[in-house]
């Protein structure tokens, strides 16, 4: 060949690379981030860093609301061959988003030795709700454990010692009976402890329930045992704190408000998700502590939080985009960068031997209360069609709560309802 | 000639007769046949199952208390709203000062919409520091957790109903007092009545076709409650303020059952059905008409 | 005008009661127009300010929202005068083959409102690939059997003469509609078309389906899916993007009160 042919083959080469390089994939990403504008605009800037450095993707962040409203739109979207390319979706969804056939198993598109040992990085506890059927569905983004916040100075004003949270069940009725404060005319001023009990009950009661050792599904998501023993001894404790001990406002306890709750002095301990760090930290007028779930025969807590999922797509080029928006959110960095700025738990080990993760540790040890306590996680009460069988255990827990109903037959109801529903997946 | 104009006529309703039947008439009946297929799995195609949603149905006691629900609510909120209504339209009918201002303050919930109503209520509604406990306790009682709360909760949700409502309705009441003679309360005045006397012989009778037209839209609305289930309570707690559309809409949307719901939609159908006969029957027979 | 003289008493309730109407909105703008720490205490010195205001707008593309919602208001509106004009016109002035049995099936629509058949309707939009548009959020909604009933009422009120005299001149139908109808029952457009503008800024649970992206969000979705949090409730800020959403509907209603309210008022009474 020429010289003269050989640069005009290389220039048509590079004119080609050119070409197909300037048709950027766009990505389309939903998200479930709520107020806040920070955590908006952090995610809004993980994008167009991305964007940046990826000149042949274009990342279209979308903010969908609530988790349950950002399942409800992705799978309303997808019905109607819309779907997102990628989305962060509660982990407890993967097996509907499986039985709609809507997302792809990351292990089918993520091939390479490096792809397989990214999949290995993250913490096993959170990839209890990503995998199943020996395939991995979601990635771990943002996810957290239920953790308690303790008010020092309402300890100190009540005789206890400010830097001991209670570490089992009873401490919690000692503490809580001595921190519940009341006005001259009978009225309580200060609660004990508030768990919200509004919209996602099962949550919270299945720290309850890990910590006296029940398990509340199967890994296969195809059985439940609302009415095991253990569990219904769960509820009577979740109930007595509030009927008998006094301790927690009656009725239900709103999730929304339980922050602003604890900021205001109504409540002195609060258990809630470590996802509230950040927020707490700039709204506490008090200082505060935060510490691992307290224990009956063991301590515990289920886990919590978004994974992002890659969904089914006849575009390829843009399956292998959000493959690598995928990666790019979940480098050791990008993980501590997210913990910090929310509060979530940096999902990989080597996320918190980052140095900016190291100083912020040893600025503010609260963050690390919730990743130490992943030893004792479980994973989230997740199955087939999981949004009505979780329902029936949300209504019964909430009829038991609000003195409706006692926990055995609530609970019998919700376990019969529940196999009602799973009886079609079971094989 | 006559041909030209029936065409003609067809032509000009062409549009709204292809619009209202695709998006009213032939959903209203496949939704009804929708009703007698199971829901498909993943790529599935549905199967006949005839009346066995219905079967699940009359079974599933979310669907009684929806039902039982939505009746309590317009069992309330009728009277409530039209009773208020009424109060407002005498009140800024008559000749008291600052009547601009109470109009204002009576028509302003109906121009918000419903979600931010929904969202400043709940608020207000807020256990110890929300606005309504604030009040209740500087009165000596004990916070109440509204939305909290079975018995309260729907009831609390009534409250914001009746709160966008009445406004509405009270501009009807006020065109119907407008509208009645004033030689009528001359001559009441005459005969020396009083106020009340003067309420039940005239103003009452004189605007009972506008309260049967209030009362229908009213019973109507009682129906088509959800906006404010979305926003404050879910259907919550332990579906207290569960109502029908909301369980439609979860059914159909975050259970992705879709041959229940549409055997639920069935049924509201119905309802609005049996809503519509009786105001043909009933509303159009026996209003005393000027 | 009622004739009877109003005793104190009574205005002093009167008032009261108007007070009483209007405190959960006092509250609103209290929390929003307020520090969040001021938000449920009541002194009357802590500091105004429009912070609340600056981040939800920030936290959230309300500009978007609103230019979809106005988008989507005023086209539904259009869209509505056109279609509903020229099949009521067609009912008010002509008796043709099936036109009662017509009028009763639009009658249908009064009570079957799209949101009533959601699921079919979604399947619909589906279908013609309008899932996540303006035109899939507002399709549904112009037939209007509001619109048509009201318009025919008001054409049907148009004398006759003035129709024959325009045919002796040689105008089509159209022509008829646009020079004679139109003007005649402006006021019946006007009143409709508030009607139809406040109810479809307000509406929610269709638009919420139907809309999947930031581009075609109306603002009442647009503010439920801020104000549905996960991660703890700030009350001032979600009062004061409720309030701003509230605002463009607030603000026209107090510029023209007496229209509002004649409109609502021509717009039921039949």
């Amino acid at each position: 060949m020429s010289t003269i042919t050989r640069i005009v083959s290389a220039a048509l080469a590079v004119l080609a690379l050119g070409t197909s390089a300037a048709s950027a994939t766009d990505v389309t990403f939903y998200y479930p981030i709520a107020v806040g504008g920070p955590i908006t605009k952090i995610v809004d800037g993980y994008a167009t860093e991305f964007n940046k450095s990826h000149p042949d993707i274009t990342v279209k962040p979308v903010y969908t609301g609530s988790y349950q409203d950002s399942v409800v739109k992705a799978m309303t979207a997808a019905k109607a061959g819309n779907a997102p390319d990628v989305a962060v979706l509660l982990s407890t969804d993967m097996f509907t988003l499986i039985d709609n056939d809507l997302i792809e198993p990351v292990d089918a598109i993520a091939t390479s030795d490096a792809d397989k040992a990214w999949i290995k990085s993250f913490y096993p506890a959170f990839m209890e709700n990503s995998q199943s059927g020996g395939h991995t569905w979601g990635i771990p983004f943002q996810r957290s454990t239920i953790v308690q916040y303790w008010n020092k100075e309402a300890f100190k004003s009540a005789g206890l010692d400010p830097e001991k949270a209670p570490k089992t069940w009873d401490e919690m009725v000692a503490f809580g009976t001595k921190l519940t404060k009341r006005d001259a005319a009978g009225q309580v001023t200060q609660w004990g402890i508030e768990i919200p009990s509004s919209g996602f009950p099962y949550w919270l009661f299945q720290a309850i329930t890990t910590q006296n050792g029940a398990i509340l599904a199967n890994q296969d998501g195809t059985k439940v045992a609302y009415s095991d023993p253990k569990v219904v001894e769960a509820a009577q404790f979740f109930a007595d704190l509030s009927q008998k001990y006094g301790v927690m406002p009656k009725g239900i306890i709103d999730w929304g408000t339980t922050p602003k709750d604890f900021f205001e002095g109504k409540t002195a301990i609060m258990w809630t998700t470590t996802g509230n760090l950040t927020n707490v930290r700039s709204n506490a007028k008090f200082a505060f502590g935060v510490a691992a779930m307290p224990s009956k025969v063991r301590g515990g807590s289920p886990t919590g939080g978004g994974n992002i999922y890659i969904f089914k797509n006849t575009d390829k080029a843009k399956q292998a985009a959000a493959l690598e928006f995928a990666r790019f959110l979940t480098t050791p960095e990008k993980a501590a960068d997210w913990g910090i700025a929310t509060g979530y738990v940096a999902t990989r080990p080597d996320a918190w031997q980052t140095d900016m993760m190291k100083k912020y540790t040893v600025e503010f040890p609260p963050a690390v209360v919730a990743r130490d306590q992943l030893k004792d996680a479980v994973a989230e009460l997740s199955t087939h069609d999981n949004q009505r069988v979780t329902k029936a255990l949300n209504d019964a827990l909430q009829a038991v709560l609000t003195g409706t109903d006692k926990p055995k037959p609530a609970l019998d109801r919700a376990q019969a309802e529940a196999t009602r529903i799973l009886k079609s997946y079971q094989h | 000639m006559r041909l030209n104009f029936h065409a003609q006529g067809w032509l000009l309703a062409l549009p709204a007769v292809v619009l209202l039947a695709t998006f009213t008439h032939v959903p209203a009946v496949s939704t009804l046949i929708d009703s007698f297929y199971a829901t498909p799995r993943g790529r599935e195609v549905a199967h006949f199952v005839g009346l066995e949603q219905y079967r699940t149905m009359l079974a599933d006691p979310i669907f009684w208390r929806a039902l039982q629900n939505n009746f309590l609510y317009a069992l309330i909120t009728i009277p409530v709203s039209i009773g208020i209504a009424l109060a407002m339209a005498l009140w800024v009918n008559g000749r008291i000062r600052g009547r601009a201002v109470l109009r204002l303050a009576f028509f302003t919930p109906t121009i918000l919409p419903m979600v931010a109503a929904a969202n400043i209520w709940l608020f207000f509604y807020t256990p110890d520091y929300g606005l309504l406990n604030q009040i209740i306790r500087v009165f000596g009682n004990s916070s109440v957790n509204w939305l909290g709360s079975p018995a309260s909760a729907l009831p609390a949700l009534m409250m914001v109903t009746i709160w966008k409502e009445a406004g509405f309705f009270m501009i009807f009441f006020l065109a119907a007092l407008q509208q009645v003679p004033p030689d009528l309360y001359e001559a009441a005045r005459m005969e020396n009545a009083g106020r009340w006397q003067i309420f039940y012989r005239i103003t009452w009778p004189l605007v009972m076709p506008t309260t049967l037209f209030v009362a229908i839209n009213a019973l109507i609305n009682a129906f088509r409650v959800v906006d404010q289930v979305i926003a404050m309570t879910g259907g919550g707690p332990n579906n207290a303020t569960m109502l029908l559309l909301f369980y439609i809409y979860q059914v159909a949307f975050n259970f992705w059952d879709s041959g229940y719901a549409a055997a639920l939609s069935t049924v509201l159908l119905l309802a609005l059905a049996i809503v519509a006969l009786a105001q043909f029957f009933l509303v159009d027979r026996k209003i005393h008409y000027r | 005008m009622s004739r009877l003289p109003s005793s104190s008493i009574n205005t002093a309730i009167a008032w009261l009661f108007g007070l009483l109407w209007a405190l959960p909105l006092v509250y609103a703008f209290w929390a929003a127009f307020h520090p969040a720490a001021y938000a449920t205490h009541f002194d009357l010195i802590s500091p105004v300010t429009l912070a609340n205001f600056v981040r939800a707008w920030d936290a959230a593309p309300f500009a978007r929202y609103f230019l979809n919602s106005v988008v989507l208001v005023l086209g539904i509106m259009a869209a509505q005068f056109l279609i509903c004009t020229l099949a009521a016109f067609g009912l008010a002035r002509w008796k043709f083959y099936g036109a009662d049995v017509l009028f009763a099936l639009i009658l249908v629509q009064l009570m079957v409102t799209p949101d009533v058949l959601i699921l079919e309707n979604y399947r619909t939009l589906q279908t013609l690939g309008l899932i996540d548009t303006l035109t899939g959020i507002g399709l549904p909604y112009v037939a209007s059997a509001f619109g048509i009933f009201l318009l025919r009422q008001a054409f049907k009120t148009i004398p006759r003469e003035l129709d024959d005299a325009a045919r002796m001149e040689g105008a089509s139908t159209f022509h008829t509609i646009w020079r004679v109808y139109l003007p005649l029952a402006r006021p019946v457009y006007v009143a409709y078309g508030l009607v139809s503008v406040s109810y479809h800024w307000n509406n929610f649970l269709w638009p919420l389906i139907v809309t999947n992206s930031v581009n075609t969000r109306p603002v009442t979705v647009g503010l439920q899916v801020f104000a549905s949090v996960d991660q703890g409730i700030d009350w001032s800020i979600i009062c004061a993007a409720a309030l701003m959403t509230s605002a463009p509907l607030m603000i026209a209603f107090l510029v023209f009160q007496r229209a509002f309210i004649q409109s609502f008022l021509r717009a039921g009474i039949r």
